[in-house]
C-alpha cells in the first residue's frame, strides 16, 4: 500500500463521544466521553466486556441507536460531522462510507431475500446501477470474499448457506460500495473456530488488497492479536488504555487491561494457578459411563437418507476424571452427550452408565438413575426458570426425588451458593437479577445438588464474557477437586479444554477422531483434523499469533496436496 | 412442489371419507322422520311413505345409505331434494354468490387489514395507530349483525349510497355492504396481528442490516419488514377464507343474499338431510383446497419452508 492511495482514504477522528439512554429513572451513561482516531487503512480493535459501551459508541456514529439514545461529542469522517447527522445525510454515509459487520450471520440476512438481492439492494441504494449490473457485481464480489461457484451461488437464499459462508456473504455486502470504513461488531463470535480462522484470514487479506480502515469490535483477545494494529480497551463506557497491539499485549498498563489478558485462556500456557490449589482427585480406574460402537441417527425427511449423528463411537469416562468433548457444531457432541445420560436413546450400540446398562432400564430405573447426575447447559438465562427463585431452582432436584425438609432443602441451597462463591441471600433472588456469570454458577449449585457422581456439562461458558468464564471455571474445576465428580465437558474452546482435561475426545462429523490425554493430543495431536482445530485457534499474542497464522497457511496448503 | 401438492391431495381422500361419514350419520341420527314430515299434520300414506323412502334408500342399512349418497357424489349427482330439486343445481345456483361476497369480504380485510396494520406497527404509539386500534376494539366488541343492520340503514336506506339488499342481484355493488359487515371483525383481527408482527419484525437483526447498508426507510418497510411479517396474517386469512366460504348465515340474513349459508340454514330447518349432506360436503371439500392454497402461499412468502425436495 503507497501513501498515495491511503491519502485518498478517510481519516476518523471520535472527540468526547458521550451516549446516555432516556429511562423511567436516571439515565444510563453507555459511553462517556471517549476519544480515539482510525487512521486510513489501520484496524483499531476496541475490546471490552458486554455492557462496556464498546458495541454502543459503534452504532451511534451511524445513528443506529434507539430513539432514548441521547449522543454528544464529534465523530469525524475527514470533513463530516457524524453526530447530529439526521435522515437522507446519514442514509448516504451508512453503506457507502461507512459500513457494517454483524455478529450473528444468521439472523443478520433477511431469510426471504436471496444473497444476491441483498447485496444488490445495498449497491442500488447509493449507485445508479441497473438491477442487471448491481447482480453482475454481487457475483464479483462473493468471488472476492471466497464463495465458490458465485455464479450460482447468488441466487441462494441465506439458510442455504454455512455459517462462515453467510458471514462472508455480509462482508461482501459491507464491501460493496468501498466503504472508508467498516465497524465489524464481534464478526466472528458465532462462528466455530476452524471457520473463524477463515474468516481472520479473510479479513487480513481484505485490509491487505483494500486498504479498508476497519473498527474491530470484539471481546476476544486472539482475534484482536491476529488483526488488530491497536486496541483500545473500554471499561464500563471508557477507554481505560489505547496502544499498539504488540506493546499492549506485552506491556499492559491499566489493571483492568492487566485483568483481561490474564483471563484469557491460552492454548498451550500452564495452567493458572488457581486451578491446582486442591489436588485433583486420582483418576480412578473405575469406569462410570462407557459407550461401546454408539450410534445414532435420525430419521430423515420422507425420501431423504437418516442423518447420522453419532457413528460407531467407543468412549470410557473414569471415576474423578474431567474428559472433554471437543468438535465443531454438527460434529455430534451434543447429541452423545445427550446419550451418555439416558435422553436420547441411540439407535445402536450399548451405554453403561454407573454400572447400569441403559437399553435393560426401565424409565421409573432410569430416572431414579439420574438423580446420581448432573447437567449444566449452555445458556444460564434459558434453563433457569425465571419464576422460581434462585433456592428452588437449585434444591428442585431434591423436591422432584423427594428428598430432605424444607429446612434440610434451604440449608444445602445456601452450603452451594457458598460453593460457587455467592452470598447466601441470592437463594431468594430470582435469575434475572442475577448476571449472566452468577446464573452460570447457579446451573452449576443445581448440578451439584443431588451430589452426582458425573456431570454432563454442554458449553456451560461459552455465552460468558472472558473474565467471567474463567471466574466460572475456576469455580467449576475447584469443586471437581473438592467432591470428586466424573463430568463430560462439552466445549468447542481448545483453550478452554487445555485449562481443565484430564482427557480429550475429539469429534467430527460423528466419528470419534482421536483421543487420549490433554497433554497428548493438544501438544501432540496424531489427526490431520486435531492439528487444524488446534492451528485454528488465535492466540492471544500478536508475534505468537503471526507465526501461528504461517503455520496454518503451511498445514492448509500441505493438506491441499 | 408437484410432488408435495400431489401428497397434500393424496392426504385429502381419507379426511373426506372421514368428514362425510361423520356428517352423514350426525344428520341421519337427527330426530324426527323426515318423510313423515313431509305428510304434514295428516302424514302420508303407508304406501307412499314407504315408495319414497325407496327412492331414497331410507329403508336401507346405513352403510348401504352412505354407499349409495358416496356414489352419487363422484357421479356429480348429489340427489334430489324433497322438492324435488336436484340439489346439485341448488348448490350450482347459490354456491357462485356465496363465493363472490366470500373473495369480496377477504379483500376488503385483507388489503384493508394489512395495509392499516403496516401503517400502525411502524409507527407505533402514534395518533394514526392509537386510533385504528380503538377502532379494532370497538368493531370486535359490536356483533355482526348489528354492523350489518346500522350499515344497511345508514348507508343504503337513508343515504342511498348503495343498495341495502341484494334481492335484485348478486352484482358486486349489492354486494359491497354485506362484505364489508362481514369482513369488518376479521379486517381488526387482521390489523392487529399485522401490527404486533410488524413491530416484531422490526427489531429483527436484518433490518438493522439493511439500514446500515444505507437503505431508505420506505424501502426496508416495503422490501424486508412487510414480507417477513406476513405469515401469521397469511394463516389467519386462511381460516377465515374456509369460514367464509362456508356462508354466512347472519349477514346472508341481514341483506337478503340467496348464498350457501341461507340455503343450508333453510335445509336444516325443514329436516332435509340429503341437502345437507350435499351442501356440507361441498364446503369440506372447498375447505381442504383453501388450507392447500395457504401452504403453498407459505413456501411462496418464506423460501425457509420447502415442500419439496
Amino acid at each position: 500500500m503507497t501513501t498515495t492511495a491511503l491519502a485518498s482514504l478517510a481519516h476518523l477522528a471520535v472527540r468526547d463521544l458521550s451516549v446516555s439512554f432516556q429511562t423511567d429513572g436516571e439515565p444510563i451513561r453507555a459511553v462517556r466521553r471517549i476519544a480515539f482516531d482510525v487512521k486510513p487503512g489501520e484496524i483499531l480493535a476496541i475490546v471490552g466486556e458486554s455492557g462496556s459501551g464498546k458495541t454502543v459508541s459503534s452504532r451511534a456514529m451511524l445513528g443506529l441507536l434507539p430513539r432514548t439514545a441521547r449522543i454528544e461529542g464529534s465523530a469525524q469522517l475527514d470533513d463530516t460531522e457524524l453526530v447530529g447527522l439526521k435522515g437522507e445525510a446519514v442514509r448516504r454515509v451508512r453503506g457507502d462510507r461507512i459500513s457494517m459487520i454483524f455478529q450473528e450471520p444468521s439472523t443478520a440476512l433477511d431469510p426471504v431475500r436471496t444473497v444476491g438481492w441483498q447485496i444488490s439492494e445495498a449497491l442500488r441504494s447509493h449507485r445508479p446501477l441497473s438491477r442487471k449490473a448491481a447482480m453482475a457485481r454481487a457475483v464479483e464480489l462473493l468471488d472476492l470474499v471466497g464463495i465458490p461457484d458465485p455464479e450460482v451461488r447468488v441466487h441462494c437464499y441465506p439458510h442455504q448457506m454455512s455459517g462462515g459462508q453467510k458471514q462472508r456473504v455480509m462482508i461482501a455486502m459491507a464491501l460493496s460500495c468501498d466503504p472508508e470504513l467498516i465497524v465489524a461488531d464481534e464478526p466472528t463470535t458465532a462462528l466455530d473456530v476452524t471457520v473463524q480462522a477463515q474468516i481472520l484470514d479473510l479479513l487480513h487479506d481484505l485490509r491487505e488488497k483494500l486498504g479498508t480502515a476497519i473498527i474491530l469490535i470484539t471481546h476476544n483477545m486472539g482475534v484482536v492479536a491476529d488483526l488488530a494494529d491497536r486496541v483500545a480497551v473500554m471499561f464500563q463506557g471508557e477507554i481505560v488504555e489505547e496502544n499498539s497491539a504488540a506493546e499492549l499485549f506485552a506491556n499492559p498498563h491499566h489493571p483492568y487491561t492487566q485483568h483481561l489478558l490474564a483471563a484469557v485462556p491460552h492454548l498451550g500456557k500452564p495452567r493458572p494457578a488457581i486451578m491446582d490449589e486442591v489436588a485433583p482427585p486420582p483418576v480412578a480406574s473405575r469406569v462410570v459411563m462407557a459407550m461401546r460402537d454408539l450410534h445414532v441417527s435420525f430419521p430423515g425427511r420422507i425420501g431423504s437418507p437418516p442423518v447420522h449423528a453419532v457413528r460407531g463411537v467407543n468412549l470410557d469416562l473414569h471415576a474423578h476424571e474431567i474428559l472433554a468433548l471437543v468438535g465443531e457444531s454438527g460434529s455430534g457432541k451434543t447429541t452423545l452427550g445427550r446419550c451418555a445420560v439416558g435422553l436420547q436413546e441411540p439407535t445402536g450400540g450399548v451405554i453403561e452408565l454407573l454400572g447400569t446398562p441403559l437399553g435393560s432400564v426401565s424409565a421409573r430405573d432410569l430416572r431414579t438413575l439420574r438423580r446420581r447426575l448432573g447437567f449444566v447447559f449452555q445458556d444460564p438465562a434459558a434453563s433457569l426458570n425465571p419464576r422460581m427463585s434462585v433456592g428452588a431452582c437449585i434444591t428442585e432436584p431434591m423436591k422432584v426425588a423427594q428428598e430432605g425438609t424444607v429446612g434440610e432443602r434451604r440449608a444445602r441451597a445456601a452450603e452451594l451458593l457458598e460453593a460457587v462463591e455467592l452470598p447466601v441471600e441470592f437463594a431468594e433472588r430470582y435469575p434475572h437479577e442475577l448476571s449472566g456469570g452468577q446464573r452460570q454458577r447457579v446451573s452449576l449449585a443445581r448440578a451439584l445438588v443431588m451430589r452426582p457422581e458425573l456431570v454432563v456439562a454442554d458449553e456451560p461458558t461459552s455465552a460468558l464474557d472472558v473474565s467471567v468464564q474463567a471466574k466460572v471455571l475456576e469455580v467449576f474445576v475447584r469443586l471437581q477437586h473438592e467432591t470428586g465428580f466424573a463430568c463430560l465437558f462439552i466445549t468447542h474452546d481448545l483453550a478452554v479444554v487445555d485449562m481443565l482435561a484430564d482427557r480429550i475426545a475429539v469429534m467430527k462429523d460423528g466419528e470419534l477422531v482421536e483421543s487420549g490425554t490433554a497433554d497428548e493430543v493438544l501438544r501432540a495431536p496424531r489427526e490431520d483434523y486435531t492439528k487444524a482445530l488446534i492451528a485454528a485457534v488465535p492466540l492471544p499474542d500478536p508475534v505468537e499469533q503471526a507465526l501461528a497464522r504461517q503455520r496454518r497457511r503451511a498445514l492448509r496448503a500441505a493438506t491441499r496436496q | 412442489m408437484a410432488r408435495y401438492v400431489g401428497q397434500r391431495l393424496l392426504q385429502m381422500i381419507p379426511v373426506f371419507f372421514g368428514a362425510t361419514l361423520l356428517i352423514y350419520a350426525l344428520v341421519f341420527a337427527m330426530p324426527g322422520d323426515p318423510i313423515q314430515a313431509m305428510g304434514g299434520e295428516r302424514g302420508l300414506p303407508i304406501a307412499m311413505a314407504n315408495r319414497i323412502r325407496a327412492e331414497y334408500h331410507l329403508d336401507q342399512p346405513f352403510f348401504v345409505q352412505y354407499w349409495y349418497y358416496i356414489k352419487g357424489v363422484f357421479t356429480l349427482d348429489l340427489g334430489m331434494s324433497f322438492q324435488r330439486r336436484p340439489v346439485f343445481d341448488i348448490i350450482a345456483q347459490v354456491y357462485p354468490t356465496t363465493a363472490k361476497l366470500a373473495v369480496y369480504a377477504l379483500a376488503i380485510e385483507g388489503i384493508l387489514g394489512v395495509a392499516v396494520g403496516l401503517i400502525s406497527g411502524i409507527r407505533r404509539g402514534g395518533i394514526f395507530d392509537t386510533s385504528f386500534l380503538a377502532v379494532s376494539l370497538v368493531v370486535i366488541s359490536i356483533p355482526t349483525f348489528v354492523i350489518g343492520f346500522v350499515l344497511q340503514y345508514f348507508i343504503g336506506l337513508k343515504a342511498g349510497i348503495l343498495p341495502a339488499t341484494a334481492t335484485g342481484g348478486a352484482s358486486w355493488r349489492a354486494l359491497t355492504l354485506p362484505a364489508i359487515t362481514l369482513g369488518s371483525v376479521s379486517f381488526a383481527y387482521v390489523l392487529r396481528l399485522t401490527r404486533t408482527s410488524v413491530i416484531e419484525t422490526q427489531t429483527a437483526d436484518f433490518v438493522r442490516t439493511a439500514m446500515a447498508k444505507g437503505v431508505t426507510r420506505r424501502k426496508v418497510v416495503t422490501g424486508h419488514i412487510l414480507r417477513n411479517s406476513l405469515i401469521p396474517v397469511v394463516t389467519f386469512l386462511g381460516g377465515d377464507l374456509g369460514a367464509l366460504m362456508g356462508g354466512a348465515i347472519v349477514t346472508e340474513g341481514v341483506f337478503h343474499v340467496n348464498g350457501i349459508g341461507h340455503t343450508l340454514y333453510r335445509a336444516i330447518t325443514r329436516g332435509e338431510p340429503t341437502t345437507v349432506v350435499s351442501i356440507v360436503t361441498v364446503l369440506v371439500i372447498v375447505i381442504m383446497i383453501a388450507n392447500l392454497l395457504v401452504d403453498l402461499l407459505y413456501a411462496a412468502l418464506d423460501p425457509r419452508i420447502r415442500y419439496a425436495k
